[in-house]
C-alpha cells in the first residue's frame, strides 16, 4: 500500500533548524511541516513589530529557508510552515528573496491569508456576533478598542490543501490550527473527503504528535530521560501514513532521540482538554480511541482513530495590551540564604510603600525553594547553599514597572550580607499581552490562497 | 500494609498551557498502576495540592487507552503565557509539581 512520509521541522519560534535539515536529508519525506506559532507567538511577533524589529513573520524564517530551500528542492520535498505569523504575504516575499539569493528559479510559494480578522471586529459586533471570552464568559466590551493588538482565527487544513493542489513548493500560513499543517498534505495526497471524519481525525492525531517537534521523540520525556540517546541532536518525528490514516511514528535515521510507546503517549496527552473531544477546525478527534503499539526500533504504530463532525464555529485569538511587568532577581549565599532573601523581600516591599508603587499584583518566588513548583513545593531541607529572590509586579502603567527594578541594586550595600547580583541592569519593564479566545461562525471567515512564482 | 509514596513512583507527567488553563497528563508507569491513579489522584486532591495556583475548577478526564489521566486546571496560570508574571509562565512545571503528591497504596499493589 502506498504510504506518505511527512516530517516535522519546527515546534516553535526559537526551535533549532538543524534537526529539520536532518529530516530532509535522512528522513525520506515528501513534506516538511513546520509549526512556528505557539499560542503566545503572535504576541511576541507583535512586540517585535512595535519595536520596529520585523515585519510580523517569524524572524528565523530566513535562516530556515537558507538552510532548507535548496536541499528540499533537490529532493522534491514541499515545505509547509506557519512562519507567516501576522504577515504571511510579507513572509512569502522573504522566502522569495531567499530563493533568489540561492539561485533557485521557478519556486512556487503559496500564501494563505484570511486568518487576520482585526479589521472586521467592529462589523462583527454590529451584526451581533458576540466574541465573548471562551474562558471567562466576559463580554467583548470589557476590552477597549485601543488595547487590541491583533485578532486571528485558527484556520483549518482546507486552504493549505488548496495551495498544495495548485502546486505550491512552499506554503506559508499565518494562524492556523497546528494540526492543519500536517493534516493538509495527507488530504492532498489521499483525497480524503472533508467529512471522512475518522481519516481526518487520524491526520489530526498525526499532526498533534508531530507539531511539537522532539516532544514525541524523547524531548521533555518524563520517564528515564537520561537514557534518551544524543539529546543534542534529536531526530524530529516522521509519520508514515497510509490512505486509511494508519500511521507509524518514527524519526530520521542516524539521529538521536527515542520513539517508544511512552514518549509518544506523553505527546498525545500534551495540551489537551477533553481527550475524547479534541476540537480542531477540521474534525473533533477522539484521542481516547487511539491505539499506540510499540513496534521496536524507534517505530510506534498509531491506529484506530475515531473522529466526529467538525465544529460549526472557529476559534479566534485576540491579543490585547494587558499592563506591564517589572521584575528583578537577586541571590544570596549561605549561611541563612533563605532568611536573607526573605529580609530583602521585606525591604523591597517597604520601599514600594514609601514610593507609593501600588501594583495590581506582586509575585514573590524563591529560586532554589519554590520558584517552579509553587504551592506544591516542600519546606526546604536545612540551610541551603544559596537562594534567589525573584519579585515581579503587575502594573497598569509603564513607569511603575520601570521604577521597580531600580529598588534592588542598593540591596548590595544596604541589605543583608552575601548578595550575588541576579540581573542588575538587565531588566526592563515588559508589556504584558493577554489572549482573548472567542468563537466565530465559519461562514464569516474567508481564507484566500495565492500562488506566487519566484523568477 | 499501606505505604505512603510519591506519585513519581507510579507515574510520569507532561503539562502545558492553553490561555490561563493548564493541563497535566499523568501517565501510569505500569498498566497495573492505573487503577491506583484512578482511586488516589482525584480532581479534588489535585486542586488542594496546587493550593493558590489552582484558582478555578479542576476537571479530570480518563484515557484508559494509554493508562493516563488528564487534569485540566482552570485559572491556573496567572493570566497565562504573555500575561503571566510567574517564572513558569507556561505551566510546564505543573507536571513535576503533581508528581510530588503523596498517595497511599497497599504494598501488594506495587
Amino acid at each position: 500500500m502506498r504510504k506518505v512520509r511527512i516530517g516535522a521541522g519546527q515546534g516553535f519560534l526559537g526551535d533549532s533548524p538543524f534537526p529539520a535539515l536532518d529530516v530532509v536529508r535522512h528522513g525520506e519525506v515528501a513534506f516538511l511541516c513546520c509549526d512556528a506559532l505557539a499560542e503566545l507567538t503572535l504576541a511576541i511577533l507583535q512586540k517585535l513589530k512595535n519595536r520596529g524589529a520585523g515585519g510580523g513573520w517569524t524572524p528565523d524564517l530566513r535562516t530556515y529557508m537558507n538552510l532548507l530551500l535548496g536541499e528540499c528542492r533537490q529532493r522534491n520535498i514541499r515545505i509547509i510552515t506557519s512562519a507567516g505569523g501576522l504577515n504571511p504575504r510579507g513572509a512569502a516575499t522573504e522566502v522569495a528573496d531567499a530563493a533568489r539569493a540561492l539561485g533557485i528559479r521557478g519556486l512556487r510559494v503559496g500564501v494563505v491569508e484570511g486568518d487576520d480578522i482585526s479589521g472586521s471586529l467592529d462589523e462583527f459586533l454590529q451584526r451581533g456576533i458576540p466574541l465573548d471570552n471562551l474562558e471567562t464568559g466576559e463580554p467583548f466590551s470589557a476590552l477597549s478598542r485601543d488595547q487590541i493588538l491583533f485578532a486571528n482565527v485558527y484556520l483549518g487544513a482546507g486552504p493549505i490543501v488548496e495551495a498544495l493542489d495548485k502546486g505550491a513548493d512552499v506554503v506559508i500560513t499565518g494562524r492556523c490550527a497546528d494540526t492543519a499543517l500536517f493534516l493538509a498534505p495527507l488530504i492532498h495526497e489521499f483525497g480524503w473527503a472533508v467529512n471522512d471524519w475518522d481519516r481526518v481525525a487520524a491526520g489530526v492525531v498525526v499532526g498533534h504528535l508531530l507539531e511539537c517537534s522532539a516532544q514525541s521523540t524523547g524531548g521533555n520525556f518524563s520517564g528515564d530521560w537520561w537514557d534518551v540517546p544524543d539529546m543534542h541532536r534529536p531526530g524530529y518525528p516522521i509519520a508514515e501514513v497510509d490512505k486509511d490514516g494508519n500511521a507509524v511514528l518514527t524519526k530520521a535515521e542516524g539521529c538521536g532521540g527515542l520513539v517508544t510507546r511512552e514518549t509518544v503517549a506523553e505527546q498525545l496527552i500534551y495540551e489537551v482538554h477533553d481527550p475524547a473531544r479534541y476540537v480542531t477546525p477540521d474534525v473533533v478527534a477522539d484521542f481516547t480511541s487511539v491505539r499506540l503499539k510499540d513496534l521496536g526500533g524507534n517505530r510506534v504504530s498509531v491506529t484506530e482513530v475515531k473522529g466526529a463532525p467538525r465544529p460549526e464555529k472557529l476559534k479566534v485569538s485576540i491579543g490585547y495590551s494587558n499592563g506591564w511587568c517589572g521584575e528583578m532577581t537577586v541571590r544570596y549565599a549561605w549561611p541563612d540564604a533563605l532568611k536573607k532573601a526573605r529580609k530583602a523581600e521585606e525591604i523591597i516591599r517597604r520601599q514600594m510603600a514609601l514610593l507609593q508603587i501600588k501594583p495590581q499584583e506582586t509575585v514573590v518566588e524563591y529560586l532554589g525553594v519554590n520558584s517552579l513548583l509553587g504551592p506544591a513545593a516542600d519546606e526546604p531541607p536545612g540551610d541551603l547553599e544559596e537562594v534567589g529572590l525573584r519579585m515581579a509586579i503587575r502594573t497598569k502603567n509603564r513607569r511603575e514597572a520601570e521604577l521597580f527594578p531600580r529598588l534592588f541594586p542598593p540591596l548590595a550595600l544596604n541589605g543583608p550580607p552575601g548578595l550575588g547580583a541576579g540581573s542588575f541592569g538587565g531588566n526592563r519593564a515588559r508589556e504584558l499581552i493577554g489572549l482573548w479566545s472567542a468563537l466565530v461562525s465559519r461562514e464569516e471567515i474567508k481564507p484566500v490562497v495565492e500562488i506566487l512564482e519566484v523568477n | 500494609m499501606v505505604v505512603k509514596i510519591r506519585l513519581k513512583e507510579l507515574a510520569r507527567s507532561r503539562s502545558g498551557d492553553k490561555g490561563n488553563t493548564c493541563n497535566i497528563g499523568l501517565i501510569s508507569r505500569k498498566p497495573q498502576y492505573y487503577p491506583i491513579l484512578l482511586r488516589e489522584v482525584t480532581a479534588e486532591k489535585v486542586k488542594k495540592h496546587f493550593g493558590d495556583f489552582a484558582r478555578g475548577e479542576v476537571v479530570r478526564y480518563e484515557m484508559p487507552n494509554i493508562d493516563a489521566l488528564n487534569y485540566v486546571l482552570y485559572e491556573a496560570l496567572n493570566g497565562g503565557a504573555a500575561s503571566s508574571i510567574r517564572s513558569d509562565n507556561l505551566g510546564k512545571c505543573f507536571g513535576s509539581a503533581l508528581l510530588k503528591m503523596w498517595v497511599e497504596v497497599e504494598e501488594s499493589e506495587l
